[in-house]
């Protein structure tokens, strides 16, 4: 259907978007690179020169940086295995005939609208707090030493807090898979005498299969950088316990002013991004065009 | 589904479900109730749920001793700004994609997808020392283009799903009748497009009204939206229950309005059409 005048016109009203995207991915990568190999520090800008890999070996030998590795892949997948599990579970709850479906959707989706520093320092604040919490409430109701969330298990804390966020998301997009299903299938399924574990895993879990794989693509791009909760409820730690990829390389340029260090963990942390992604792309692809 | 229930079977999936989804909101709703306590009530043991001398002074005190509404006109200001920016960039973007496929239209829209995949510390360093030399740091159009950049790639993903439903026949008949490209675009397109507009809209403002790392790491206080506001109260002396209860209400409340209002588009527009 195309003429070539709209090719032209096309390719004229494409490369704004293109341009301005390619510039932002390139230029800054380029100069994290650059800095990475260079004697940088904020606070001594008259100390500077090509350093090598020092800055790389300085942010890997860093004690801290394998316990962030591992910190990150934590926090992503129990984000993941949370939601997902927890899910496909509601999805299912939700998707019976129930009266006022249509306001435990609103509810349901609610915690995703919220802002993640709201979202944390309520936990943080109104939940977690081992003194006046709700939870340290309920502990003394039940006669139990109040717990301290995040000083204890402040990783498992933060996880929880954004599993909040995003269980809504992984539902609704579940939800709207299985509503897609036709109940023909089920139907026939269920005469044919098929338990309700067996509908569930050779009917449904297939077809949600597509939308599984679309939940664990987008979760990923957004929870690999999370940032915010952590910054307002623990700080990274208690020590380093809390800290990730992100949290460590924030510290090293804001905190510790030392731009070539964190410029070296901004590589690191966009290799690793990379692997993941690679993997990923290749799944949802493969998902996608079927 | 349409299948036959009874009734006493919907009684416990109505039970069970709203049990669930109470408590996936109860944080939300706790956070209300709290705003309205005075402070003392707001720490109260054992908590206190309704039966309180409700008060608007929180919401007060936040606004005149921290200038609440100043944070709040730069979420504004910047979540439109850059969501209104990037559709007049995606809108001709995503048209020449879904009207005018190339060879490369495929994977030049995993390649922008891919760009999403690049994380934010990755490039932290260098847009820093750029803002610090051109003096965008703390500035609303600093923030406003950077946010611009990060939700692009969903912005054009978005409206492409959208326009690829819109049957080019249309277009063809509009042109056949003399329309211009620019005319075709907007008399004809734009209208047919519009619901697609609008939820790429809504769905993109609250991704920036939310997004908390560009906007903490890069204002101070002139340009600080709603995030940075937020998130001075994890300090130990902002510890006030109440006031931030209010601070968070009025933060999240009109985000919260507007999802409401999107959700049914959400799941589309945020799995890029590929659930529907």
């Amino acid at each position: 259907m195309s003429t070539q005048a709209s090719r032209v016109a096309a390719r004229a009203m494409l490369s704004p978007t293109v341009l301005l995207l390619l510039i932002w991915m390139i230029v800054p990568l380029v100069l994290t690179l650059w800095f990475s190999f260079q004697r940088y520090n904020l606070l001594y800008p008259d100390r500077s020169g090509f350093i090598g890999l020092s800055n790389y070996l300085n942010f890997v030998s860093a004690p801290a940086f394998w316990g962030a590795i591992i910190n990150t892949f934590l926090l992503v997948g129990g984000v993941l295995l949370v939601t997902v599990v927890g899910g496909i579970g509601i999805a299912l709850l939700i998707d019976q005939p129930i009266w006022g479906q249509g306001i435990v959707r609103i509810l349901v989706i609610s915690p995703f609208f919220i802002m993640p520093p709201v979202a944390a320092l309520v936990w943080k604040n109104m939940f977690f707090n081992p003194t006046n919490g709700l939870f340290a409430e309920a502990f003394k109701l039940i006669e139990l030493r109040p717990f301290d969330f995040l000083g204890q298990a402040p990783l498992g804390s933060i996880i929880m807090i954004v599993s909040w966020e995003w269980l809504p998301f992984a539902t609704l997009i579940l939800l709207t898979a299985l509503q897609s299903l036709s109940s023909e299938q089920l139907e026939a399924a269920e005469m044919d005498g098929a338990p309700p574990v067996k509908r569930f895993w050779f009917i449904m879990l297939p077809h949600l299969a597509r939308a599984i794989t679309v939940v664990i693509l987008i979760e990923t791009i957004f929870l690999l950088g999370i940032f915010g909760e952590i910054l307002v409820t623990t700080n990274g730690g208690p020590g380093t316990s809390s800290t990730t990829l992100t949290y460590l390389v924030y510290k090293e340029a804001l905190l510790d002013f030392d731009a070539g260090t964190a410029a070296a963990g901004g590589v690191v942390a966009v290799i690793l991004a990379n692997i993941v992604a690679v993997f990923l792309m290749r799944a949802v692809g493969r998902n996608l065009d079927a | 589904m349409s299948r036959a229930v009874t009734p006493a079977r919907k009684t416990i999936n109505t039970v069970l479900a709203w049990t669930v989804a109470l408590i996936l909101f109860f944080p939300i709703l706790w956070t209300v109730l709290t705003s309205f306590k005075p402070e003392p009530v707001a720490v109260a043991s054992p908590p206190v749920f309704l039966n309180f001398d409700w008060t608007l002074k929180n919401y007060y005190d936040v606004e005149r001793q921290r200038d609440y509404f100043d944070y709040f006109l730069n979420s504004v200001i910047i979540s439109l700004g850059s969501t209104v920016l990037g559709l007049v960039l995606a809108v001709p973007a995503a048209w020449s994609m879904a009207f005018v496929p190339g060879r490369r239209t495929k994977d030049l829209l995993m390649w922008m997808l891919s760009t999403k995949m690049m994380p934010a510390v990755g490039v932290l360093v260098p847009i820093y020392l750029i803002f610090r030399t051109l003096g965008l740091l703390d500035s609303r159009i600093g923030l406003t283009v950077v946010l611009m950049l990060i939700n692009l790639p969903i912005i054009v993903w978005m409206l492409y799903t959208y326009f690829r439903e819109i049957p080019g026949e249309i277009l063809e008949a509009a042109r056949m009748d003399g329309a211009t490209l620019s005319s075709e675009i907007i008399y004809v397109l734009t209208p047919m497009a519009l619901p697609g507009i609008a939820s790429t809209f809504l769905l993109n403002v609250i991704l920036a009204w939310n997004e908390a790392f560009w906007t903490i790491n890069l204002t101070v206080t002139d340009a600080a939206p709603l995030t940075k506001f937020i998130a001075g109260f994890s300090s130990p002396q902002g510890l006030f229950y109440a006031k931030l209860s209010a601070a968070s209400t009025m933060a999240i409340a009109p985000i919260l309005v507007l999802g409401w209002f999107s959700q049914r588009q959400l799941v589309r527009g945020l799995t890029f059409g590929a659930v529907k």
